[in-house]
């Protein structure tokens, strides 16, 4: 058992309170899911030239400001650093490939969870409600963002298998379920050259779903794929930089309950995740059907 | 809480524990009102609250205001219970008497397992309504989703709407009926023709649902019980 949760804003005026929906849904899943927590959040893209990178590392007391001047004295590139204790935003100039091979030989101890235009990404181990104090949660803005509690089943609990997972760049998912099938993908995908960070079981649906896009596929034909080739129960709840989508496998044996209005959507694996949400009471409240794609856009950031 | 007295009595699950609620309708209503009349009980605020009455076993008249989360009046026995919005999985799972009825939707596995009572669900029921039924009756007044009746070995379903993929797979001896269409029949399910006593039977558990439909609307769905017995043709099968 694990728990989901996602929020858009279809109304500009609530993504400077994106946090404030998604903790107390977050928390409350928490009793699907105690292991271990994680939340992306989307906001408005950088320029095409600047990328979002989230940082995390063990050490409370890391030094990221020494971090920052090493990296634009390596690379030449611009480094602004918003550091949180163990976590840190960067915005920088430096491309994804260049950063992931100098922090391996630089800072092997220090993790890129995301990269993207708009992707900020926080994950790590510990009870959803401790999880969301200790990265402020709460303080957080955007347009459109999901999480994810986890009760493991099939591989570790450790920050780096909790979810969301992340794929290529302004892409995430988060899975309740199980696959049966997640190493036969691996071992496909790895032939193609792509690398897995973890043994777990949803990186190989989530690196799956990017590799069909990198390969030219929209997200929802990648889905149609996803359907054929994921052996197992899953109900999946992914993000882009403007998008929110949801998909449940043809047997539906994972839940979810989406609440829609005219100001937002919000997805939870239980109502009782949503019933705190304002104006819930005329929400349109429906549960997704089997291999159906259900798709939201959030309108451009203010 | 009004006091016992009053003819109608409030618990409120934002005020008082679900354990508190739930003991309440166990141990001090049968036991402050035997012999006189049951005051109705309204439930307030179960905001997705799961197991809200289970296990209720007095004739008592109980409403829940709002969505309520999993197992919600399971295992009910002599209790009428009605919640005034969704319900989560297992809605009266193993009910044994009385009446549980939906006002809203109801997710998966709606009245399960159960053996006796009735389970009226007011809008749609989603995937595997009736699981391994033995003995209740369920009406829906709208559709229900995938493998619907699975395994029901007694009792009966009443779709008013339409049937996903997969009805009555692997049945035994409960009998469906369905009015819309029916995407998909599982294993060992057949569709029969409607007889007397299957008309009066429509004609009770629609009465008792309340709604309005003939029972000539309706087809039914029973076993063609090839699944009951070994055949022994099939023994190379298994090499």
């Amino acid at each position: 058992m694990c728990g989901i949760v996602g929020f858009l804003a279809k109304d500009a005026a609530l993504q400077d309170t994106l946090g404030e929906f998604l903790v107390p849904m977050l928390t409350c899943m928490g009793e699907r899911g105690p292991d271990s927590a994680g939340l992306a959040v989307f906001s408005a893209p950088l320029p095409a030239s600047k990328r979002r990178f989230s940082l995390w590392t063990r050490d409370w007391h890391f030094d990221w400001a020494s971090l920052g001047r090493r990296l634009a004295a390596d690379t030449g590139a611009q480094a602004d650093l918003g550091p949180l204790e163990n976590h840190a935003i960067l915005i920088s100039t430096v491309p994804v490939g260049l950063l992931h091979a100098w922090l391996d030989q630089q800072f092997p101890g220090v993790h890129l969870l995301s990269a993207g235009r708009s992707i900020d990404l926080y994950k790590d181990e510990g009870h959803p409600a401790e999880i969301a104090r200790r990265y402020e949660f709460s303080r957080l803005a955007g347009t459109h963002g999901i999480g994810h509690t986890r009760m493991a089943t099939e591989s570790a609990v450790s920050p780096a298998h909790a979810h969301p997972f992340t794929a290529g760049e302004d892409f995430c998912l988060v899975h309740n379920g199980s696959l049966s099938n997640p190493c036969s993908i691996r071992r496909r995908l790895e032939k193609q050259g792509i690398a897995f960070e973890t043994d777990n079981d949803t990186e190989a649906a989530c690196r799956f779903l990017e590799w069909r896009m990198t390969g030219g596929e929209t997200l929802e034909q990648a889905l149609a794929a996803a359907f054929k080739e994921l052996d197992g129960f899953y109900t999946l709840l992914m993000a882009t930089t403007d998008r929110m989508v949801l998909v449940r496998d043809r047997f539906a044996c994972k839940p979810a309950v989406v609440a829609e209005t005219a100001a937002y959507v919000a997805v939870g694996s239980e109502y009782r995740a949503l019933a705190h949400l304002p104006d819930i009471r005329h929400a349109r409240l429906f549960e997704p059907a089997p291999e159906q794609i259900y798709s939201w856009t959030a309108p451009a950031s203010a | 809480m009004d006091r016992p007295s009053q003819r109608l009595i409030r618990l409120d699950l934002e005020q008082q524990t679900l354990r508190e609620v739930n003991d309440f309708l166990h141990q001090r209503l049968p036991h402050e009102f035997a012999g006189g009349e049951m005051p109705r009980v309204e439930i307030l605020n179960p905001n997705g609250r799961h197991n809200v009455a289970v296990g209720l076993d007095t004739p008592v008249e109980v409403d829940i205001l709002g969505h309520a989360g999993y197992f919600i009046a399971g295992m009910n026995k002599a209790a009428r219970v009605t919640v005034h919005g969704n319900v989560g999985w297992s809605v009266a799972e193993n009910i044994m008497s009385g009446t549980v009825r939906v006002k809203g939707c109801a997710s998966e596995c709606a009245g399960a397992s159960g053996r006796g009572g009735l389970l009226v669900i007011e809008g749609d029921a989603s995937s595997r309504c009736g699981i391994s039924l033995k003995g209740s009756d369920i009406v829906v007044a709208g559709s229900v989703g995938h493998m619907a009746a699975f395994m029901a070995q007694a009792g009966t379903l009443v779709v008013c709407g339409d049937a996903g993929a997969g009805l009555g797979d692997s049945l035994y001896e409960a009998v469906l009926y369905v009015r819309g269409q029916i995407a998909g029949l599982g294993a060992d399910a057949r569709i029969e023709p409607l007889s007397a006593p299957d008309h009066q039977r429509l004609t009770r558990l629609l009465a008792a649902a309340g709604l309005p439909h003939a029972p000539q609307e309706f087809q039914r769905v029973g076993s063609a019980r090839n699944l009951y017995h070994w055949h022994a043709d099939r023994g190379g099968a298994y090499g």
